[in-house]
């Protein structure tokens, strides 16, 4: 112990304390949390927080990009896009006149792609035919809707829904607001319709949407660049390896047909669970919620095999050469989160990063003075399949990346080859228990935490459970695991080098500052 | 970048929380309105809504105590925590220009500098223990000191709280380190497109050298001495400076003698000057700044804003509710729906609290349709005269903000928050209950009379971030252009490094 602040007893004192609110609000959590497996397999969470009159839920839909088929990367984001585009209700003027323009856009792009996709003999002139017809039936069908665009989103605002927005990621989509808790039944309403006729209208200029937020997160963003080149190297063979923003060329050709196709094979109930959190009793909702997605029909569960992807074997390095100060990342492959050892990765991501007694945070920033920022993260790029531990480091102005891999190995070497210390283990122990009671205060968390819980695990109450597989973890897990993981032939490594500035008649980089 | 950011860049999601950045949101006891949609009445529109339940959250207790530090007292008997956050007078607006970054380097050293009995390093030990923070941080107007703790270590923490408050060390060696820290990000600064966006943004609003605006630089931050900082925090921390703010699980009566006993023998000093912010905008125009390695534009168009005060900030509220703010606004369903040009695309007209807000439209676009883009929004804004806001689209604002508003105080941290900033730029405590009725009585001549009042398309100045040779057109076919030097002046001999990465 460094600091004369501290005795044993108040460590202990603090110990038992603290492992006795945490149980108390485990307890309490039993009391008002209800979970529910509607007759279709979706399954319903409904936790009680009288706190306001308020409500959030979070729908988490087991799909991600993971699920993109071959040649379509990008189509689960794509969907979680067409999610808002409203219903046969919401959003036309007259849905069987727009259901038949709809298949006319589909038919007509069909043609298109098939002309312009043509590995020889492709008819210019025909092409600009067909892609002339493709605009008209477009602007046909838009007829319909172009007047109440964005309809959904229109009403979920001036019904008064906060934080109205969607996430897809490589394991997952998410789907989440929150309403004043008069809305419960309108919401019920308005989810379920949501997924049970979603409508894919306006899906081409959506695309181009999309099409612009790929320009705006990866190639406009140096950082960008360099996480899709890097997840790509790291990963050979499992779906990691693909951006799930999608490929340009892939977001240039599927269609509204495709996106309609992966809702129904992966937005079946069984595939679902709906989480509602706030000021509700869950004897009163829970018949609401009910009444208005039992009408989900029950689908049968996808496959969703994946290839596993095999040993490394071999270090890989992608080097950018870039206009931007440089950046150092590296990866090592680790199983996935149902691993025994998953809360061993989280002791040591927290015992490398967080706050400034953390491991990188002195070693890098502190003593060496070579980085401005340095961390240790797991569960990149998700963690539902075999996912990377990864380092990430931001090299002060004259120090090279290099220096900074070096001095990250040196403390992966003092983790496997020395125990951490006593007061390491305490604070990593005490740290995941106050974080977990500090994220119970809210009903968007609460929310997303309950729900990802039950989908991973089928059991929401694992939320509280990984605290106490971490009360149990020892100092020798972490060095066998650390022994297990960290080695060079299990590792990836991205690096940004700055490459100088930018090209003549640009302002020329500065001594020692950079463009 | 941090892990976090790192992290979310491999999720995409329907919005970007940048575009939405005006879109202020707020609520209606009256359960009466409802939206108009479509053709017949739809089914959504047959659920019953009942009215909301009476809701009187608790509101925090003020105490004044006899030397001015002003107190707030938030119970919150949810969770096993106590947190509190001391606002201090005084910030970058007061540093003189050639020392910028002073707050910022003060704002990390205050805490991590220790001390006089103990260490930074120490206290993060003892602190880490307890999976507790004190924190410390600098900005535009004031500086803060805060705490988070689980309710048995209130003691142990508020001790070190007051200790850091009152008796600072400011180390050199963390000076030092807080020093290259801002070197990096000075160097990192034109790495990212937005980034430079923002930043140019607020010169071309206030002016290069307004303190809203100009920047750090090697020179101006390796000027700061630990001489600074003891001085900084000998002028400005004084309880008739300070208003703290604490929330949680504790007693107030208990925790009120508890802060008297800690503060209430502190003397007063002087009271910080809050100097005027007199913005200097440049004349309107088109600013570029060339960035070769984009494949997208970031495009703002920007002039003065308001400042909260002003009568016409509800009338403004659902302007940009209604104009920017979010799935019903005229910029998402033009420019991103029905065109296809932008996934970012927003903005209104920007109110502060005791300066001038910045007005800015921004979008985002594919370098080939970064002109078509610039037209998009020059449409839009003339279409305000030829076809006002209607009356639908401004039942649908006032809507979202009414029925929307019982999210301003759902939560007891959000009411202390509220009241502080009201406490801290002196308005009034209930200011956030007169705001609703305020919006209700906003009629449609009111929102076309401050459209009319405050979007001139040829008093703004338009930016432009972007590789240029891929534009649609030449920027200057729409008007003169100036360019933007962005350089980044040299650091003075010997405070970075010259070997490495740096030529």
């Amino acid at each position: 112990m460094k600091s004369r602040f501290i005795s044993v007893r108040t460590i202990v004192a603090c110990f038992v304390l603290c492992a006795l609110a945490f149980a108390q609000d485990l307890a309490s959590f039993e009391k008002r949390t209800t979970v529910k497996k509607l007759a279709n397999g979706l399954t319903i969470i409904i936790c009680e927080r009288p706190e306001a009159p308020v409500f959030s839920f979070f729908t988490h839909v087991d799909a991600g990009s993971v699920q993109d088929p071959m040649g379509k990367t990008g189509l689960a984001h794509m969907f979680e896009h067409m999610a808002f585009k409203g219903t046969d209700t919401i959003g036309t003027r007259d849905y069987a006149g727009e259901k038949v323009a709809l298949a006319k856009v589909e038919a007509a792009y069909a043609a298109y792609i098939a002309e312009r996709d043509k590995p020889v003999d492709r008819d210019e002139k025909k092409l600009a035919q067909l892609e002339q017809s493709w605009k008209d039936a477009i602007a046909d069908a838009d007829k319909f809707s172009a007047p109440y665009n964005n309809e959904f989103g229109k009403i979920v605002e001036s019904e008064g829904g906060e934080g109205m927005n969607a996430f897809t990621d490589y394991d997952e989509t998410g789907y989440h607001y929150s309403f004043p808790i008069n809305r419960l039944e309108l919401w019920a309403y308005l989810e379920s319709e949501r997924f049970l006729h979603p409508v894919m209208r306006q899906f081409y200029k959506e695309r181009n949407v999309v099409m612009e937020e790929r320009r705006m997160r990866t190639d406009s963003d140096p950082m960008g660049r360099l996480i899709e080149q890097f997840t790509e190297e790291a990963f050979a063979a499992h779906p990691y390896h693909r951006p799930t923003i999608g490929w340009i060329s892939d977001l240039n050709s599927f269609s509204a047909t495709d996106a309609q196709n992966f809702f129904d094979k992966y937005y079946v109930p069984s595939n679902m669970v709906i989480t509602v959190v706030g000021d509700v009793k869950a004897s009163e909702a829970m018949p609401i919620v009910e009444k208005y997605f039992s009408r989900i029909p029950a689908r049968p569960k996808p496959d969703t095999a994946t290839t596993t992807e095999p040993p490394q074997n071999s270090e890989r390095t992608v080097v950018l050469h870039e206009q931007s100060q440089p950046i150092y990342l590296e990866g090592y492959h680790r199983p996935d989160y149902r691993s025994p050892d998953d809360q061993v990765y989280d002791a040591i991501a927290d015992l490398m990063s967080s706050g400034r007694t953390s491991r990188l945070y002195r070693a890098l920033v502190r003593d060496k003075q070579i980085a401005s920022d340095a961390e240790g993260f797991t569960g990149y790029p998700g963690n539902k399949y075999p996912q990377l531990f990864a380092f990430y480091a931001a090299p002060l102005p004259g120090h090279k990346p290099q220096e900074i891999g070096d001095a990250i190995h040196a403390e992966i070497d003092r983790l496997k080859k020395e125990d951490i210390s006593d007061e390491e283990l305490r604070m990593i122990k005490t740290r995941a228990k106050a974080t977990l009671i500090r994220s119970l205060g809210s009903n968007e968390g609460l929310a997303f935490a309950l729900g990802l819980n039950q989908s991973r695990y089928d059991d929401w109450r694992e939320l509280f459970r990984s605290v106490d597989r971490i009360e149990k973890l020892t100092k020798a897990d972490i060095r066998r695991v650390a022994n297990q993981t960290f080695n060079p032939e299990n590792r990836t490594v991205g690096i940004i080098e700055f490459a100088g500035g930018p090209p003549p008649g640009m302002p020329a980089a500065p001594q020692g500052g950079g463009q | 970048m941090t892990m976090t950011t790192l992290l979310t860049t491999t999720k995409r999601g329907i919005l970007s929380l940048s575009a939405v950045l005006v879109a202020i949101t707020f609520f209606s006891a009256n359960a009466q309105l409802r939206a108009q949609s479509p053709p017949q009445p739809q089914p959504w529109q047959q659920i019953p809504i009942a009215n909301l339940p009476a809701f009187h959250p608790p509101q925090p207790k003020r105490i004044e105590l006899p030397n001015g530090m002003v107190i707030f007292l938030q119970e919150d008997h949810e969770l096993p925590i106590i947190d509190g956050s001391a606002r201090i007078r005084g910030g970058d607006r007061s540093v003189p220009a050639n020392k910028t970054g002073l707050t910022d380097i003060y704002g990390e050293v205050w805490r991590t500098g220790g001390t006089k009995s103990q260490t930074g390093d120490q206290l993060d030990d003892y602190l880490e223990q307890r999976a507790a923070k004190v924190e410390t941080g600098g900005g535009f107007d004031s500086t803060t000191i805060s705490w988070s703790c689980l309710k048995e270590d209130f003691d142990d923490v508020f001790r070190v709280f007051q200790d850091v408050l009152k008796n600072p060390e400011f180390r050199a060696e963390k000076i030092a380190i807080a020093q290259k820290g801002m070197y990096d990000g000075i160097a990192r600064r034109n790495d990212d497109a937005s980034q430079i966006a923002s930043r140019e943004a607020a010169k071309l609003v206030y002016g290069a050298n307004n303190p809203l605006a100009r920047d750090a630089e090697y020179a101006t931050v390796a000027a700061v001495t630990r001489q600074d900082l003891v001085e900084w925090h000998g002028n400005y921390v004084h309880p008739n400076n300070i208003i703290l703010g604490v929330v949680g699980d504790f007693d107030s009566a208990k925790m009120e003698a508890r802060l008297r006993e800690a503060f209430a023998s502190w003397p007063r000093g002087e009271a910080a000057a809050s100097p005027a912010i007199n913005p200097d905008p440049v004349k309107p125009g088109y600013y570029q700044v060339e960035k070769t390695d984009v494949n997208q534009s970031q495009i703002q168009m920007l002039a003065l804003g308001i400042t909260r005060k002003n009568p016409d900030y509800f009338a403004l509220s659902v302007f940009n509710e209604a104009f920017g703010g979010g799935f019903s606004s005229r910029l998402f369903n033009d420019i991103r729906t029905t065109k296809g040009l932008a996934y970012g695309v927003g903005g209104g007209v920007g109110a502060g609290w005791d300066h001038p807000g910045m007005l800015r439209l921004m979008v985002s676009t594919k370098s080939k349709t970064t002109i078509e883009s610039i037209q998009a929004l020059d449409e839009e804004i003339a279409d305000l005269a030829r076809r006002p806001i209607n009356d639908d689209e401004i039942k649908r604002a006032k809507d979202a903000i009414l029925n929307s508003f019982v999210f301003r105080f759902d939560s007891p941290d959000k009411i202390l928050q509220e009241k502080m900033a009201y406490e801290f730029y002196g308005y009034p405590l209930d200011f956030l209950e007169t705001f609703q009725q305020k919006i209700e009585t906003v009629t449609k001549e009111d929102v076309a009379r401050v459209a009319a009042k405050y979007l001139h398309r040829n008093q703004m100045s338009v930016l432009v971030v972007g590789n240029a040779p891929d534009f649609d057109k030449p920027l200057s076919s729409l008007g003169a252009v100036t360019k933007l030097d962005i350089t980044i002046p040299a650091p003075p001999q010997g405070i970075v490094p010259e070997q490495g990465d740096h030529p």
